[in-house]
């Protein structure tokens, strides 16, 4: 087990190793120049040229690359052009908004689509099914600024029961997360309810059926663990989802978390965030995916870790 | 407030029309409070040779003090750090004597050395900041901005309250640069221990001090009870940051919130300009902005004059201005309304289809041409680029837009090859300070005319530029009015010569406030520092 | 076939869905000819006084848009671009992604290896940033768009269908095919590619709506289908702010998302239980 795990821990770093290489050489094509930037707006040619020297960006290509790279060996993510900080720092800053807003929005969303799915699954074809699959519909079409703003509106402006924007007490969260969990449901649910229909229809829950097992317990005991192995793996895959695609939520919520600061990093073309963002993005969809990989066989021992 | 006033109307040349609009009479200041002001975007930085957008600008002027300053809500220069100074006849020495008063908030004298120190750094090209071109008159700013002398000459402090700067050419504006935040006074021993992360702790000797800083989330700011000038109105102010603007209105509304910095989204500007508490909400005001689309006169066929001029008369600014919910007026020449020099008799090109399609035709493009248009990505300029677009279709001109974000688009506009038409919309030129010669050097003069430069329509005419020169060096207060006369000519002269803008309109600003602040609009919308914390107060 | 369309005439649901979809098909086709103005004019007489855009009225059917253009118009040429995005590029996606899925799953050894750690290195990019810096690279354009949104949206998909081949793989029946001397083709299948439909059907049909909203939020970054053409990620994206404002441009366009979306959902279903082979003979 410990080889192995060292031999994925390996794998993961190559596979950031690649991230790092594959950003830093796209945004070094980003059609943006930062050192006009820093520059300012009433900067001489040779002003330019000054800052564009000190930021090390007249180097040639594979050695600006080697400096950021030793850098991130010692953690340091470099400083933004715009805000002149340590990058480590920003990001740090916003790494516990965004993972709490994470594991809450996750957690509605796996709750909410595994009572769906299941539901769905065994009223399948009827009214039952139909309205949940409808419903979980609804919620992956919708735009996520117009909910979230709906929902900051119907229970925070009016009704007053969360607090409209903010971070720091679990107040803060529910909104956020809801809406996150509301319009990722529909994904949960739609994997579920497949997931369960086949299993339900394979021989051996058939047979624990005709065993005279209780229907309840046949589902869950046999057949919700087996389904339960694309959800374990679609988590893997919406933590990726989640580092990038959250910004809405958390604009609209004023919820301080990382993806705020990569949509603004974006709009500014600040390339030391932009790069400090994805490389702790990936770093984090690497580990989740990671860690679905090791989990999976746990679920389902047939499947031998390669 | 008593000493003040006195000062300023001493010092005062004109008794600015600003004074007559500064407080109402029913509500008095009350002293202290705090009040929330919200962001969506982070704050850059604090740091006074480097901020540099309006967002921290205002922030940053309360936090540091400078030589001079800008009476509120107004344009005209009183003392502040300087107690007194004069000028010599030549118009080339400035002495200032400082105020002895002044302190930083970690308990140190201010002293001359501070702020000769506090201006190298700010031209210290090591700095990086976007400084150094202002301070361009001082003899000896030209070696340290290459980096070739570590100090300044032409910055001299003999004694601890007296600065004495010489200049290489008269320059009318010398005080307005003071005025800067770039020229604020920073304490080097702090500067030096914090390196560059002096912008997130900032140590300055102005009205109030940074208490607290949690990045992405909030910035608190408290009185500073040293202040060598007369107190701020409030006790502190928090700026809450990451706040989505319909989100901060929504809040300002249930008043959670007391300034929107981002002011009030379109999707959300007429319901509450017509509600009933409209008067109190919202300040709307004038700024010293144009924005317009530049034409790059360097490009086929946009090198034709009359292509550009053709330009001008296929805009239908109306339509655009109504677009935006009237929040803007038409503008004719390059100046706003408000600076000086601006020519009221000027009309500019009228809205004439048909004769842009006559111009179109003698120049030989009866069929038309195609061409891009840039343009910032944030509401209203994509829908404003389009609408300029149809414009141009009607005299056969098929522009494709591209809508990007603010530096791609910048970095196109300092591209000579790139963008043909640019919509400055959202990066409109918003003065430095109250001089028409802000609008011409980076913007149209051929020192802007660089790669990464500012001057996209890349008009470079040395005519122009020898006109220019001679009315910058016309510094001597009795000459102020012909030397606007003369930059009104060359503003309305370049228009109607070379057309190498298109200028649509003058943008007002807007601002909601909640119900309980008070003071003038003057004091939310400054034309130099967009909010005045320190005149700024709550009613009581 | 006669028995597929039986079945499907025999679900009014599923009917009508079908019927949906070839309304939005033939109203693509056939949008310069439905649309009574053309969808970039911007009348003077399309935005209020203030410059609010008009609700429906019998001049706008549909009211106009923040810039006073005809809604029901742009809605008509905007199904064009949709179509194309959520049709093509999540159908190249869900293709991509189940061919490499299924062989990373079943082939072991260096290859199955290394097409699933391209995967991960793939998987590890935030998505939506990949899909900026890649649309800013590229010029934007319809097919370019179409073509991000392929290349960040496979991922996903690989990702699942590698788990689930790898499940289906160890499994006794197909153990002892093998052992049988079965080909790998006719395991890959016969076997397991009709295990693997229901998750790509279920990914197909729930892509197409998430791939318009995907769109409409590369354009608001101006990495999108650049404006005026219009699409109906974009139409609402532009408008989203004015929900209390102006209603009928959020809600109109965002119902025939809603409505498209599930329509391919239900046919998807439909044919999901013809082609399940666990299901055949019953029902």
């Amino acid at each position: 087990m410990a080889a192995l795990l060292g031999r994925r821990l390996i794998q993961a770093a190559a596979v950031l190793l690649g991230v790092a290489i594959i950003t830093f050489l796209l945004l070094h094509y980003l059609p943006a120049d930062p050192a006009a930037l820093v520059a300012g707006r009433s900067a001489n040619a040779q002003m330019i040229a000054n800052v564009r020297h000190q930021l090390g960006l007249d180097l040639p290509l594979p050695l600006q690359f080697w400096r950021y790279l030793t850098g991130l060996v010692r953690g340091d993510l470099g400083r933004s052009y715009i805000q002149r900080s340590e990058v480590a720092t920003l990001v740090m800053a916003r790494i516990p908004a965004t993972l709490v807003l994470m594991a809450c929005g996750v957690f509605v969303e796996v709750a909410l689509g595994l009572t769906f799915g299941v539901i769905a699954a065994l009223r399948r074809n009827g009214i039952v099914d139909r309205i949940v699959m409808m419903f979980a519909f609804v919620g992956v079409s919708s735009p996520q600024f117009v909910v979230a703003l709906l929902l900051l509106y119907v229970f925070a402006a009016h009704l007053g029961w969360f607090p409209m924007s903010g971070f720091g007490t679990p107040a803060h969260v529910v909104l956020p997360a809801l809406t996150l969990g509301l319009l990722g449901a529909g994904w949960y649910a739609r994997m579920v309810r497949s997931a369960m229909i086949d299993v339900l229809n394979q021989d051996y829950v058939r047979t624990a059926r005709a065993k005279g097992l209780s229907r309840t317990r046949v589902v869950l005991r046999h057949a919700l663990p087996n389904a339960l192995l694309p959800i374990v793996a679609m988590i893997g895959i919406d933590i990726g989802q989640f580092m990038g695609g959250v910004v809405v939520v958390e604009a609209v919520y004023g919820w301080p978390g990382i993806g705020q600061l990569a949509w603004q990093a974006i709009q500014q073309a600040d390339v030391p965030i932009i790069m400090g963002v994805t490389l702790v993005s990936s770093l984090a969809i690497v580990l989740a995916n990671l860690l679905a990989d090791l989990v999976a066989p746990l679920l389902d021992p047939r499947i031998r870790v390669r | 407030m008593n000493r003040r006033l006195l000062k300023s109307a001493a010092m005062a040349l004109v008794l600015s029309a600003g004074l007559a609009t500064f407080a109402r009479a029913d509500d008095r200041s009350s002293q202290g409070g705090t009040i929330v002001v919200t962001y969506q975007d982070d704050m850059a930085t604090l740091d006074p040779a480097i901020g540099y957008d309006w967002q921290n600008w205002s922030m940053i002027n309360s936090l540091f003090s400078r030589l001079v300053d800008y009476k509120f809500g107004t344009t005209e220069i009183v003392p502040s750090l300087a107690d007194s100074w004069t000028i010599s006849p030549d118009g080339l020495v400035y002495t200032f004597k400082l105020n002895p008063k002044a302190k930083f908030t970690n308990g140190r004298k201010v002293t001359a050395a501070d702020i000769k120190y506090s201006i190298e750094r700010s031209v210290n090209p090591k700095t990086q900041g976007p400084a150094g071109g202002f301070f361009h008159s001082i003899v000896g700013q030209d070696k340290m901005a290459d980096g070739s002398a570590t100090t300044i000459s032409g910055i001299e402090a003999p004694d601890d309250s007296t600065l004495k700067f010489t200049l290489s050419q008269p320059d009318a504006t010398f005080l307005n640069v003071l005025a800067l935040n770039f020229a604020s006074v920073v304490p080097k021993e702090v500067v030096e221990a914090e390196g560059a992360d002096f912008g997130k702790k900032p140590v300055g000797s102005g009205a109030f001090k940074l208490e607290e800083w949690v990045p992405g989330q909030r910035l608190v700011f408290s009185r500073n009870v040293d202040y060598f000038r007369d107190r701020p109105n409030l006790d502190g102010f928090k700026v809450e940051i990451g706040q989505e603007p319909l989100v901060a209105i929504l809040r300002l509304q249930k008043g959670e919130v007391d300034i929107a910095g981002d002011g009030i989204p379109p999707a959300k500007y007429l319901e509450i300009k017509n509600s009933p508490d409209a008067k109190d909400l919202i300040v709307d005001r004038e700024q010293f902005e144009t924005s317009y689309i530049t034409i790059n006169t360097t490009k086929k066929p946009l090198d034709d004059v009359r292509v550009r001029k053709a330009i001008n008369m296929a805009v239908n600014k109306d339509r655009i201005v109504r677009i935006i919910n009237g929040r803007a007026t038409p503008a004719n020449q390059v100046l706003p309304p408000l600076m000086p020099g601006y020519d009221k008799a000027y009309k500019g090109y009228a809205f004439d289809v048909e004769g842009a399609k006559k111009l179109m035709d003698e120049a030989g493009l009866k069929d038309g041409f195609s061409t891009t248009l840039y343009a910032m990505n944030t509401d209203p300029n994509p829908r404003i680029a389009q609408a300029i677009q149809q414009d141009l279709a009607a005299i056969g001109i098929k522009a494709e837009i591209k809508a990007l974000a603010q530096p791609e688009v910048i970095a196109a506009g300092g591209n000579k090859d790139q963008a043909a038409l640019t919509w400055s919309g959202g990066m409109g030129w918003i003065a430095d300070f109250p001089d028409p010669s802000d609008f011409y050097g980076p913007i149209l003069g051929c020192g802007g005319a660089i790669a990464g430069g500012w001057n996209w329509s890349w008009f470079c005419d040395k005519s122009f530029e020898d006109r220019a020169t001679k009315a910058d060096a016309m510094s001597k207060p009795e000459q102020k009015d012909e030397r606007y006369k003369i930059w009104a000519q060359i503003f309305t002269d370049i228009q109607s010569q070379q057309a190498p803008w298109a200028p649509v309109f003058n943008e007002r600003r807007v601002v909601a406030k909640s119900k309980r602040m008070g003071g003038s609009d003057a004091v939310y919308i400054d034309p130099t520092r967009v909010i005045d914390y320190e005149a700024i107060y709550t009613k009581k | 076939m006669k028995r597929a369309l039986s079945e499907i005439a025999r679900q009014p649901a599923t009917c009508v869905a079908v019927l949906l979809i070839a309304a939005v098909v033939l109203a693509a086709i056939a949008a310069p000819w439905l649309a009574p103005f053309s969808p970039d004019a911007q009348p003077f007489d399309g935005l209020s006084l203030e410059g609010a855009p008009l609700p429906p009225g019998p001049k706008y059917w549909l009211g106009t848009d923040t810039l006073g253009r005809d809604l029901l118009s742009r809605l008509l040429y905007g199904a064009r671009t949709s179509l194309v995005i959520g049709l093509v590029a999540n159908g190249v996606a869900v293709l991509i992604g189940m061919t490499l899925g299924v062989v990373a799953g079943y082939v072991s050894g260096v290859v199955g290896n290394a097409l699933m750690r391209f995967t991960d290195l793939m998987m590890a990019f935030p998505a939506l940033l990949l899909a900026i810096v890649l649309a800013a690279l590229l010029r934007p354009s319809l097919w370019i768009v179409a073509l991000v949104i392929a290349l960040v949206n496979w991922v996903q998909v690989a990702r699942i269908i590698y788990t689930e081949t790898r499940g289906l793989v160890e499994r006794d029946y197909i153990l002892a095919e093998r052992s049988l001397g079965a080909g790998h083709m006719r395991i890959l299948f016969r076997h397991i590619a009709p295990h693997l439909l229901p998750s790509a059907i279920v990914w197909g049909t729930l892509g197409v709506a998430t791939t318009v909203l995907l769109e409409a939020t590369l354009s608001f970054l101006g990495v999108g289908v650049q404006p005026p053409q219009p699409s109906w990620g974009n139409i609402i994206y532009e408008s989203q702010s004015y929900f209390q404002a102006a209603p009928w441009l959020v809600f109109i366009p965002g119902a025939i998302i809603l409505a498209t979306a599930l329509s391919f959902n239900l046919v998807g279903d439909a044919l999901r239980d013809l082609l399940d082979p666990t299901q055949r003979g019953r029902g």
